[in-house]
């Protein structure tokens, strides 16, 4: 957004913030701490089966993940979201709920691909019919895998959530 | 004194578990190590927690049905799953796909092969520490899935090889792009083999792990680079020839100490070869059809059925009251629930609601449906005059593939009664199916015998004595992939 | 270190499935029970008595040499034919290059056949797939468990009168109902507007 530094005067730039030409910024705390928070969303690699492999791919230099600030973190304490990419099983069930519980708050789930969100093709005895069963999921984002840009669609949508977010930083919701 | 010493420091052996959330990208297995020290004692595999129940679903699913479900075992070269599974049903349906067809499947075979190695390359050499190579490498993987997508639409799982042949032809414009791509690739090969081939920490962490010898790697099961790299010449592409394989001229690269370092020179190789496949494929491949001839296996095009399905003047659907029997199978057939009638009575169509897609004319045992062409919006007494008149040979051949094609998707081709074992080489080894067919159109038994599964429970015997840093080294060179691995 | 690029040419003649199939009824006539030919892919059934001599003569006999175990499945004919079960083991000669396939009946009543795992090492995880799928037990394996599912599974799936969709939520795993109840705690996350 390009704004007329020769001006005078406090001009809004979107409701909440105003600028004061040419470099005083006014706005909410709320603001300030949400767009440090959508613009470095780390995820826990939680691949399953096949969109992990579109996960690796967005991660790699065609379609750059780094450049929203999305970094890949190991281990769950260290990340702020994780991504569910490929089928639940029951076996893995347990798993994934307790790799959840080790992220700390405030945490995001994102449940990539069909059988991540209601199961997919495999409706058998040992698929969980979408990890939404037992997690509360933030963002799904279909496709059987989705392609590369749909994944960084669902993570605009999930920045766009955090930017609407308040006072959530101090008591969790 | 040095026993006084040993009593004090008293060793056990420590238990850690390497879970089923890692962060080297194979999947999600979990090894349970058993370690003195650094020195692995045992490890314990544990699989299934990708266990999707793929073999129970085959069974209730037509062969044409349960194509798209091989796409998804080894995602990471879907083509040639595809490939093997058509290759497996045609001997069982006893069809031949046309040369045509036989070149492309040769094609998108190894183009799925150099992909596989590709991001074989990658994992394997970032869980060894590598990290360039894997954004390397991902570079012409993005190459070569902008190819399939060229083909088929779709970058990961394609369900393009098709039972009888392929799904459509290739564009010339699609063949010049991948010729280009034959051209520039034996000078990536070299960037990746500069970064790593001589480099030593690559050479201390490959040389000397996970040696097996011949005789070991064949009662073992090990398949496909795993087995080459110990000395045995296995390539079912050369033993049990299928596709166009006995018509290109390739060689296999077979390794001599049967470690890490042997296994991954013979990928590298691979991708060479594959290449140069790949290029004799394009200047030989002839025209002709894509898909066989085979009008009771293999689905019509719908073109065929446009005079009924979607007619250019509209057709009204009128059932004959002197024929109809009241058996309610075209009320229940019915998407828009426009017929009405009661049991034993002959019934009636409400030709307002009439979406004119003709699923009772199929359904109906009794021929009692007329179709009468022009007659949308009629009044009753009009449609039972004009459907005295016989119908046009036109709308006679177009019902007739209506028909055949509605027990085709609905049914299934209904194959000979028997079992069948056939084998293809898939990149990770081999991949066999097993069917046992009972003579309907669903597969009594679909057994897929994938190689990740039988490489998985080697390796204990690969990673005992080595360190625990080789464990990761070993995971990588048997190129596993647990979508396949637990089905 | 080098690795060689070989034409792979074929060296020995194998043997016709046919003939493979007469030399087995010759060295085993009480129990071959039939020998079925479908597109030219000749399988040997036989009674499961003596499954380990059988597999033993086919691997150690020069002229044979079957090396290569390539799959070793089960099949469950409820209802189609007696017995119910049969292990099918697909065999290949990576020397001669044939290969014969091998059925061993297993009753319903007595679900048990001697495990190969003594000649063919990879045949270990099979085996306990085959366990796993059908609750056909192996003996004198080395470590027989459920291998695909959760060790305290019940029933065993690829059975003919199994669901598909599984067993009811209440007769379901305990683990993934365990997850479910617990999941109950975080219902308050949920986006409810």
């Amino acid at each position: 957004m390009l704004i007329d530094t020769s001006a005078t005067g406090l001009i809004t730039v979107e409701e909440g913030t105003r600028i004061l030409p040419p470099n005083l910024i006014i706005t909410t705390i709320d603001k300030l701490v949400n767009w440090g928070r959508l613009s470095s969303i780390w995820p826990t690699t939680f691949g399953l089966a096949c969109c992990a492999i579109e996960m690796m791919a967005v991660g790699a230099s065609h379609y750059d993940f780094d450049r929203f600030g999305i970094i890949f973190r190991g281990s769950p304490r260290q990340s702020d979201c994780i991504i569910v990419a490929g089928t639940v099983t029951k076996k893995m069930a347990p798993v994934i709920r307790r790799v959840y519980d080790q992220v700390p708050e405030p945490r995001y789930v994102v449940a990539m691909g069909s059988c991540a969100c209601t199961g997919g093709i495999f409706k058998t005895y040992s698929t969980v019919q979408g990890c939404d069963t037992f997690l509360p999921v933030d963002v799904y984002v279909p496709g059987c895998p989705p392609r590369p840009e749909t994944l960084l669609e669902g993570m605009m949508k999930l920045q766009e959530k955090i930017r609407k977010e308040r006072a959530r930083w101090s008591p969790w919701r | 004194m040095e026993q006084q010493v040993e009593r004090i420091f008293e060793t056990r052996e420590l238990n850690v578990n390497m879970g089923p959330q890692h962060p080297a990208t194979h999947g999600v297995l979990r090894l349970v190590l058993d370690i003195d020290g650094e020195t692995i004692v045992k490890v314990t595999p544990y699989v299934g927690y990708l266990h999707r129940g793929i073999e129970k679903l085959g069974e209730s699913l037509t062969y044409f049905q349960a194509l798209p479900l091989t796409d998804r075992m080894d995602y990471i070269a879907s083509m040639s799953n595809n490939i093997g599974y058509c290759v497996a049903v045609e001997k069982l349906f006893d069809i031949e796909p046309p040369e045509r067809a036989k070149f492309i499947r040769t094609i998108v075979g190894e183009m799925s092969r150099i992909s596989n190695h590709l991001l074989w390359l990658a994992t394997h050499a970032l869980d060894i520490g590598a990290m360039t190579v894997f954004l390397y490498c991902f570079r012409e993987r993005e190459w070569i899935l902008e190819l399939f997508e060229k083909i088929c639409g779709a970058r990961l799982t394609v369900t393009y090889p098709r039972i009888g042949g392929v799904k459509n032809d290739v564009s010339q414009e699609f063949l010049d792009s991948l010729y280009k791509f034959t051209e520039e690739f034996p000078s990536r090969i070299l960037e990746y083999e500069t970064l790593i081939d001589q480099n030593r920490i690559w050479l201390k962490r490959t040389i000397g792990i996970g040696v097996i010898s011949a005789e070991e790697a064949i009662n073992w099961g090990l398949t496909g680079p795993t087995l080459r790299g110990s000395g045995v010449a296995y390539d079912i592409r050369k033993h049990m020839p299928y596709d166009a394989y006995d018509k290109v001229d390739f060689e296999v690269p077979v390794g001599i100490e049967g470690d890490t370092y042997d296994r991954y020179r013979c990928r590298m190789l691979e991708f060479r070869q594959s290449n140069n496949i790949i290029r004799q494929c394009i200047e030989k491949l002839p025209p002709g059809p894509v898909m066989a001839d085979a009008p009771k296996f293999t689905l019509h095009p719908k073109d065929a059925m446009f005079p009924v399905t979607h007619p250019t003047k509209e057709h009204a659907f009128y059932i004959d009251e002197k024929v109809c029997k009241g058996c309610g199978m075209c009320l229940r057939a019915c998407p828009a629930k426009a017929i009405f009638g009661e049991k034993k009575k002959p019934h009636k169509i409400k030709q307002e609601l009439c979406l004119s897609c003709a699923n009772c004319y199929v359904t109906c045992k009794f021929k009692s449906l007329k179709i009468v062409p022009g007659g949308k919006g009629l009044s009753d007494e009009k449609l039972a005059e004009l459907a005295k008149a016989p119908l046009s040979e036109e709308i006679k051949k177009a019902t007739e593939h209506l028909v055949e094609h509605f027990n085709f998707v609905k049914k299934g081709a209904r194959a000979p009664e028997g079992e069948l074992y056939v084998a293809t080489e898939v990149p990770k080894g081999e991949l066999g199916f097993y069917f046992v067919s009972d003579g309907s159109g669903k597969p009594y038994r679909m057994r897929l015998r994938s190689p990740s599964f039988i490489h998985a429970g080697a390796l204990p015997r690969l990673c005992v004595g080595h360190l625990v840093a080789d464990v990761i080294a070993n995971i990588g060179t048997i190129d596993l992939v647990l979508g396949e691995c637990d089905r | 270190m080098a690795v060689r690029l070989i034409k792979m040419v074929p060296i020995h003649k194998g043997l016709e499935p046919t003939e493979i199939a007469e030399k087995i009824k010759e060295t085993f006539p009480d129990d071959v029970v039939e020998i079925t030919n479908f597109r030219d892919q000749v399988s040997v059934i036989v009674k499961k008595d003596r499954i380990l001599k059988i597999c033993r003569y086919l691997h150690d006999e020069p002229a044979l040499c079957f090396d290569h175990l390539q799959d070793l499945c089960g099949v469950d004919y409820h209802g189609k034919k007696e017995p119910r079960f049969e292990v099918v083991y697909n065999l290949y000669s990576i020397r001669y290059r044939h290969k014969i396939r091998v059925r061993a009946q297993v009753t319903a009543d007595d679900p048990s056949i001697k495990t190969v795992t003594s000649i063919w090492a990879g045949a270990d995880w099979h085996e306990r797939e085959c366990f796993d799928m059908f609750g056909i037990v192996f003996k004198e394996h080395p470590d027989l468990r459920r291998i695909l599912l959760p060790e305290d599974w019940e029933g065993h799936p690829l059975r003919k009168d199994y669901p598909l969709k599984g067993p009811e939520l209440e007769k379901d795993w305990p683990g993934f109902v365990e997850v479910l109840n617990r999941s109950k705690e975080l219902e308050e996350f949920v986006w409810k507007g």
